[in-house]
């Protein structure tokens, strides 16, 4: 049975999304509900924020990791679209206020340099296709109480997508070995968590090249200029006003952020 | 005032060695066993195994200090016989509840001792970066101990394989990418930075440690920096490889 009235769920986020009062997760009262009506539920959300005079500038990529896939129960990513509204720079001050329960992880960034389509997106396919790569923490933060949240929620609130905060260097792919990139994250100079690239999906390449031939399957291409988040290389870590967050990438660089009350 | 019989507790973890037993905390009974006892136990180790060939850290990460509640790294010795050749399997039969991490290993160039050490110091003493699979086996059942118990268990070291050392210049070991794969399957990832803050500093903070008792690394020497990974089990028929970014490949494979 598909999703009753997801124009109806999709308004209830938007506004979760506005008044930054969480709502209760869907599959409270429809415990059925599954990661295509979580789409169904995504695809009404997107026009109501665009509609705003947000944009698509990108695609984010969630549950990248073995552990983060048992958790949900799932064995497969899922994704969401980047927002024009939510993209930060390096050294930016990011305002706790227009999150209601944001959680911060570092992670690498793809940006196409020409288009991509899948079906049929072999992960040798993708690197012609990367203009380059780049460091990148994204503020995770979810519309849906507490958390407390099954597949089909996180899926219909974007990924869990917040904001992201990208480096300006971008690092050409040529010689790179994705996988090995070694990342290191603190918090106020005190070292919080270590990853590697191939936490995201074994290589954050093949994520691309997965979410190429998701969206493939619906008709939508990956663009030139977009940028491809593909998932933390660590567990998520709780922000505060006042904390200093910085990954430093081996071979990308650093990305810091301040988080401000407001 | 120590009451604990040092040679004792020796005896006892060499029994449990040599009959593939794992035994009882040794403080479950001898509760007065302190850190600096345990390192007096551990010594009497040292002095009975074969020539050694190096030094361990262990307990290097901010988390795992912070689980146990202290600050400080704990380190062992290296005896020559625990040392696996490149392509010889770990005989898991030989062991009673093996486990492997991925390391940083430090060859030292020259001899380098001394109470202000640090890891400049150490870096410009280093001649080799390797990758390093240490192989644990606590004598204690389910590896449950106390810092003490730990430090008197040469800090669970049983074998280690060391790969093909490359010269440190331009390699920032804090950055470097760690993977962990066991059957080829992904199990964990980190980077250098995950010991200690920086694998130098740990083999300083060691190089400082053995100051105290008038000791030092000598040339040559191996130094596995610290796990950079939580330790995952390992049974015959396993194959684990560790990769470390700019340093290289090592694969460790388990027969019975």
């Amino acid at each position: 049975m598909a999703v009753t009235d997801p124009a109806a769920k999709a308004r209830a986020l938007y506004e979760a999304r506005r008044t930054r009062v969480p709502i209760p997760p869907f599959t409270d009262a429809e415990p059925d509900l599954d990661m295509a009506d979580g789409y169904a539920i995504q695809q009404e959300l997107v026009p109501l924020l665009l509609a705003d005079g947000d944009t698509v500038v990108g695609h984010k990529v969630g549950v990248t990791s073995a552990a983060m896939q048992k958790m949900i129960g799932i064995d497969t990513p899922d994704y969401g679209p980047v927002l024009s509204s939510t993209v930060y720079r390096d050294g930016d001050a990011i305002p706790l206020d227009r999150f209601i329960a944001p959680k911060v992880e570092a992670e690498i960034v793809f940006v196409l340099g020409s288009r991509l389509q899948g079906p049929g997106i072999g992960p040798t396919d993708v690197a012609p296709a990367v203009a380059g790569v780049a460091a990148a923490m994204e503020i995770v933060d979810s519309r849906i109480a507490d958390w407390r949240i099954k597949l089909a929620d996180t899926v219909a609130d974007l990924a869990s997508n917040g904001a992201v905060a990208v480096s300006s260097r971008l690092v050409p792919l040529q010689g790179l070995d994705t996988r090995l990139i070694g990342m290191t994250f603190t918090r106020n100079g005190e070292l919080v968590d270590t990853g590697a690239g191939a936490a995201a999906l074994g290589d954050p390449l093949a994520v691309v090249a997965w979410l190429a031939n998701v969206l493939g399957e619906a008709g939508v291409a990956l663009e030139p200029g977009h940028m491809i988040m593909t998932g933390a290389l660590h567990a998520a870590v709780p922000l505060a006003a006042g904390d200093v967050f910085r990954a430093e990438f081996d071979r990308l660089g650093p990305v810091t952020i301040r988080v401000k009350e407001s | 005032m120590n009451t604990v019989d040092v040679h004792d507790l020796a005896d006892r973890l060499t029994k449990a060695v040599t009959e593939r037993t794992a035994i009882d905390p040794l403080t479950d009974d001898v509760t007065d066993l302190d850190l600096e006892t345990g390192y007096a136990v551990q010594r009497v180790l040292r002095d009975q195994a074969g020539p050694r060939v190096g030094w361990k850290l262990g307990v290097t990460s901010r988390a795992k200090q912070a689980q146990v509640g202290v600050s400080d790294p704990v380190c062992g010795f290296l005896p020559g016989a625990g040392a696996l050749d490149l392509g010889e399997p770990l005989r898991t039969g030989e062991l009673i509840q093996p486990r492997a991490e991925p390391e940083i290993v430090f060859i030292l160039g020259r001899d380098l001792a001394g109470a202000h050490v640090t890891a400049a110091d150490v870096l410009s003493a280093t001649s080799g970066l390797a990758v390093g699979i240490e192989i644990l086996d606590s004598r204690f059942r389910d590896y449950r101990f106390t810092m003490a118990d730990v430090v008197a268990d040469n800090t669970s070291a049983a074998r280690f394989v060391v790969g093909t050392p490359v010269p440190p210049a331009g390699i920032d070991v804090r950055l470097v990418g760690v993977l962990l794969e066991k059957n080829g399957e992904l199990v964990a990832t980190a980077s250098g930075a995950a010991s200690l803050g920086h694998p130098a500093a740990a083999v300083a903070w060691l190089v400082r440690r053995l100051a105290a008792s008038g000791e030092g690394l000598a040339a040559g020497e191996v130094v596995l920096s610290g796990g950079l990974t939580a330790a995952t089990p390992v049974v015959a028929g396993d194959v684990v490889a560790v990769t470390i970014d700019r340093l290289g490949t090592v694969e460790l494979a388990c027969s019975s």
